[in-house]
């Protein structure tokens, strides 16, 4: 077990040196100046170079790639060309909404999924099954932006139960927030739930062919008992394999869904940050994401490791 | 489970998936109107006879649109796809080939590495480095479908390479690539295209949602994404705009899905659900 | 401001924006498209600074008021030597900054000695070029110097970027302005919104609103949506046309239609072929219909410009019908040119609307005549390096929202490269009048030679597009200058 901590570790830092020279050499590609996109169209040459001078941009590439990477690790994330604040500063304001909103969005993605699933594979070949087969077919297929504009038009502008968008900081309340942030989670949840909804009832399917199952069918337990105390439990690992993939998805997924409903997230600092050639934000944010999701994926594993011996040995 | 259930997923979606193809294959030779026939004194007409799904904020005829919006948005899928595959599955092959050894090992976390990258940021970010149109983002689409098709070619294979013929291949002194080709990757195709098709339609909904932010195909080619972007301040005034790209998304993701599912339960029904 | 002060004022935000909910209307809350990238305004060029701050937060020795015209602001009364040269401002006695020193002529000679200097940032450098020497005379008296007469020095005063800044304070204004205005900073949000709240130390008449938040909201169907639903108070700039005629029906809202000194413009790159070509660029004006693009891209909303001026501007010539819209002259033309068979060329357009649906309009309109177009949406920092710093080219359309403008056509490496020295020797005339009538007739010059030159495609002047709840009074209609002065906003009772 131990040999295998120590691979996937070592494998982590692997993956995250060689996440970092990737975004930093895509990143660096991008055209546009992001001092003359500061100072907008009159400036002067003299005061470009001034600026230019100031944000950093005229040491070499691989010098700026060591400080980025050296002062990542130690948590500064840099400044900011088009705010000039701090980097760290700006993702931890925009992770409060974010993250939340990730979570919200995994919760209402469980609380639809599960049941659905569940139902379905209950009800194998039924109405029932059918019926949540096509709406998790239509779920999946409607694209979650289409569904947003549709939400703020009825919920929103229509009906008035919700605000059209926007944020309005959790320092005015926790459930002013959490309102803010229901018709966007329930945007991002939607698809993930139907994907969710599926990959429950497939499992749990599988798990009632295998052999322990019937086996306690022979012993004389009911078909519910078979499902809830057997099936299920096991039907659960592939379950939560995904529910972790989801997180991460959610995490820097939302950035359409944020713009639509104009909530100050990550996934908005980034695109307006690669509209503003802003190359420090989107550098290390998006390296944040991308150290999220491996970590996530990495604690994934070893729980699932844990949990079935058989995966350690590599297949 | 009921027999008819997977003959029926398939005939409706193949239908649905037919009516947006052809409509597609239509266009490229006839339209009732020219996709840049702007007209402003008839803008955001209802549909009628003259003009079957009505018109645009610009005048210009909605049915030319979604036809030829079915064009860009198939082919960024189809070849993205073929990027996924045309990369994805030899990487598998070779994987499983050489499992456990340090190719193998590569290619593993290589896939990691792009399945962990939050495929919209880093799509985003390649159409807005290198350029907003059609062909970037086929790539950045397609650089997202290798690892998947890497990673089920893999899965696959492996299982495939500890199977009697495969052994009696390799005894008989068969190389690694020969039997990849001649062994392995036949008795995988049918997985492969179920793969391939819902890879198809998660293809039309990345390209809609890059085309919505404005990174997809540019004007003056018309995109079902960006049809639904121009048309939601209008939404209010003439609803139908936002609606027909917005179904015909839905429409041909969910034809593909059911098509994806219906062949699946066919072409090999103990095969289990990909995660 | 110290933490501890900054939260007590944002708990006092709190609890009026709690009462603003409830009905004392002391709060507002505005919404633009853009975000400031920071509270300089003598730093950035961005125009959404000057919305946040303009009046607001900062004030400069001059300003502009509703109308455009300029009106003393930190000087009270100003002294012209004869020869035009010496400008003697009398300051207002009393004033202070947000952090409680004292401004006096010292914070002016320092503003102004920082704009001008070497390694200014200040984006607005040429406004500050004659100034020769500040000189503080007493506290209370400032003296500028020029090296030669400027007719437009009190106009350019005006500006944003000619603030007056504490040297204390100067250093951080980007993120903590103090300035000597009506409301003082409190807080800011970034990506979601800036906190103000009223300078109860304020030397002039002071604001009538206890607080105000700006918001930014680019997308126009959010911008959509958060009106209808209520959620801001103003819009200013609303980036939809379309739904005006839906919130001018409904009885909460009323919507205001001003103008702006937006000229905007279908630019051509004179300097490469066809466009060098004056037979060409009269082609191409005659073969767009600016009825047709203020009709589909802004809904009707916007005047028709025949060269680049400001329609509401007093010196305005009407040169609309020298670019009429006549595509059958715009073929015979190009023919003339040697191109009958018409040409190719690209076409950029950066983010906003007008520029990327009349883009389409325009694209229609041009291959019409037999002029093909590659066209490019490009994103502000793209349009920036390509159009604007590289000249790499054919056609763009842009917006140019500096007021009295013109001047742009005498500086020959300006993007779309004009190169006549007529209309330069004419510039630097106009900059050295200072009688109004004599300038008149020379802007009116002005305005033909670029007019009959075709140097560019002019579509139409921008206009203002204010939404907001009906109760709200006070707003400036029109934009002569990139600014929301809410110190004179409030609600009706």
């Amino acid at each position: 077990m131990i040999g295998y901590v120590l691979r996937r570790l070592g494998s982590l830092i692997v993956s995250l040196i060689v996440a970092s020279l990737v975004i930093f050499m895509v990143v660096e590609v991008a055209p546009g100046d992001p001092a003359a996109f500061m100072l907008g169209m009159n400036a002067q040459p003299d005061t470009l170079a001034a600026l230019r001078a100031e944000l950093g941009l005229n040491v070499s590439k691989p010098e700026r790639y060591l400080n980025w990477v050296s002062g990542m690790v130690q948590g500064d994330f840099g400044t900011s060309y088009t705010y000039r604040t701090p980097v760290a500063g700006m993702i931890a304001d925009r992770m409060w909404i974010s993250l939340p909103l990730a979570v919200y969005a995994l919760v209402l993605s469980t609380l639809i999924a599960f049941p659905a699933g569940i139902y379905a594979a209950s009800r194998r070949g039924a109405a029932g099954d059918i019926a949540v087969m096509g709406a998790t077919q239509l779920g999946v297929a409607v694209p979650n932006f289409w569904f947003a504009m549709i939400m703020v038009l009825v919920f929103a502008i229509n009906l008035g139960w919700f605000s059209a968008g926007g944020f309005p900081g959790w320092d005015k309340g926790v459930w002013g927030g959490i309102k803010a942030l229901t018709l966007p989670a329930i945007a991002l949840a939607l698809p993930q739930a139907a994907i969710l909804a599926r990959v429950m009832r497939s499992s749990l399917l599988d798990m009632l062919g295998e052999d322990f199952i019937r086996t306690a069918r022979a012993k004389g337990l009911s078909g519910r008992e078979v499902l809830w105390k057997h099936a299920l439990r096991n039907a659960l690992i592939p379950v939560l394999t995904i529910i972790g993939l989801q997180f991460s998805f959610l995490l820097a997924g939302g950035i359409i869904i944020e713009q639509v409903f104009y909530l100050p997230g990550l996934g908005r600092l980034v695109f307006q940050a690669i509209t503003q050639r802003d190359l420090i934000v989107v550098e290390s944010v998006v390296m944040l994401l991308v150290f999220a999701v491996i970590v996530v994926n990495f604690v994934v594993d070893l729980t699932y490791a844990m949990v079935d011996p058989r995966l350690r040995v590599r297949t | 489970m009921s027999r008819h259930w997977p003959n029926r997923s398939l005939m409706i979606g193949a239908a649905l998936v037919l009516v947006f193809i052809s409509g597609g294959m239509v266009s490229l030779l006839w339209t009732p109107y020219a996709i840049d026939g702007v007209d402003i004194p008839n803008k955001m007409l209802m549909p009628s006879a003259a003009h079957w799904l009505g018109t645009d904020h610009l005048g210009r005829d909605i049915l030319s649109m979604i036809m030829v919006g079915a064009q860009t948005s198939i082919a960024v899928a189809v070849l993205a796809v073929g990027i996924g595959m045309g990369v994805g599955i030899p990487l598998g092959l070779w994987a499983a080939a050489r499992a456990g050894g340090w190719l193998d090992e590569v290619i593993m976390r290589g896939n990691d590495l792009v399945f962990a990258f939050p495929s919209l940021v880093i799509a985003i970010l390649i159409t807005a480095v290198f350029g907003p149109g059609a062909v970037n983002a086929i790539i950045a689409i397609g650089i997202f479908n290798i690892p998947v098709f890497a990673r089920l070619t893999r899965g696959a294979a492996l299982s495939l390479w500890r199977r009697d013929f495969v052994l009696a291949a390799r005894v008989s002194g068969k190389s690694g690539l020969r039997i990849s080709a001649e062994h392995i990757l036949p008795n995988i195709t049918s997985l492969l295209i179920v793969q391939g098709t819902i890879q198809f339609s998660l293809g039309i909904l990345a390209e809609a949602g890059l085309s919505y932010v404005g990174l997809g195909a540019q004007p003056p080619i018309p995109s079902w994404g960006r049809m639904l972007a121009e048309s939601q301040t209008l939404v209010s005034l003439a609803p139908q705009l936002a609606l027909i790209p917005g179904l015909a998304i839905v429409l041909t993701v969910l034809g593909l899905n059911l098509m994806g599912d219906g062949l699946r339960d066919m072409l090999d029904p103990r095969i289990r659900a990909e995660r | 401001m110290s933490q501890m002060s900054r939260l007590l004022s944002a708990s006092a935000i709190a609890v009026c924006a709690g009462l603003g909910m409830a009905g004392a209307q002391t709060a507002i809350t505005v919404a633009i498209q853009l975000e400031p990238p920071n509270l300089d305004p003598t730093g950035g060029a961005a125009e959404a600074i000057d919305s946040v701050v303009y009046s607001n937060i900062f004030e400069g020795l001059t300003r502009f008021t509703a109308d455009g015209s300029v009106v003393p602001g930190l000087a009270a009364s100003w002294e012209i030597s004869e020869d035009g040269l010496v400008y003697t401002f009398k300051l207002h006695d009393g004033v202070t900054f947000h952090d409680g020193s004292t401004f006096d002529a010292g914070d002016v000679k320092f503003s102004l000695d920082r704009a001008r200097a070497a390694d200014s940032t200040n984006a607005q450098k040429p406004l500050f070029a004659q100034i020769a020497d500040v000189t503080v005379a007493d506290p209370m008296t400032v003296q500028v110097t020029l090296s030669q007469p400027n007719g437009s020095l009190l106009f350019n005063l005006a500006w944003g970027d000619a603030v007056i800044v504490a040297p204390e304070t100067a250093a951080a204004n980007a993120t903590n302005p103090v300035g000597t205005g009506a409301f003082t900073f409190v807080n800011w949000v970034q990506g979601d919104r800036i906190e103000l709240a009223r300078n109860p130390a304020y030397w002039g008449t002071p604001a009538v609103l206890e607080t105000a938040t700006f918001r930014f909201i680019s997308d126009p169907t959010a911008a959509f949506a958060a009106v209808m639903a209520e959620d801001v108070d103003v819009f200013s700039g609303f980036p939809a046309p379309e739904n005006l005629p839906q919130f001018a029906a409904d009885p909460r809202f009323q919507v205001i239609v001003g103008s702006t000194e937006g000229e905007t413009i279908l630019a051509m790159n004179n300097k490469l072929p066809p466009f060098d070509n004056v037979l060409v660029r009269e082609a191409v004006s005659h073969a767009v219909d600016r009825q047709a693009i203020i009709d589909g891209a802004m809904f009707g909303y916007g005047t028709p410009i025949g060269t680049h001026f400001a329609p509401h501007n007093p010196a305005y010539v009407d040169l609309t019908a020298g670019s009429a819209y006549d595509p059958d002259r715009a073929r015979t033309l190009l023919a003339e040119a040697g191109f009958p068979d018409g040409f190719t060329t690209t076409l950029k357009l950066p983010p906003p609307s007008y520029a990327r649906r009349g883009g389409e309009i325009i694209a229609a309109q041009l291959r019409d005549v037999g002029i093909e177009t590659e066209v490019s949406n490009v994103e502000w920092a793209q349009w920036l390096e390509q159009v604007f710093g590289a000249k790499d080219f054919g056609l763009t359309i842009v917006s140019h929202t500096e007021p009295m403008d013109i001047n742009i056509y005498a500086n020959p490496e300006y993007y779309f490269q004009y190169d006549n020295p007529d209309f330069q020797a004419l510039m630097t005339e106009l900059t050295a009048t200072t009688d109004d009538a004599a300038r008149t007739a020379l802007m009116q010059k002005a305005q033909t030679i670029i007019a009959e030159n075709y140097v560019n495609g002019y579509l139409f002047q921008l206009a203002a597009l204010t939404v907001a709840k009906a109760g709200v009074q006070g707003l400036w209609p029109d934009a002569p200058v990139a600014a929301i002065d809410l110190t004179a906003v409030s609600w009706a009772k």
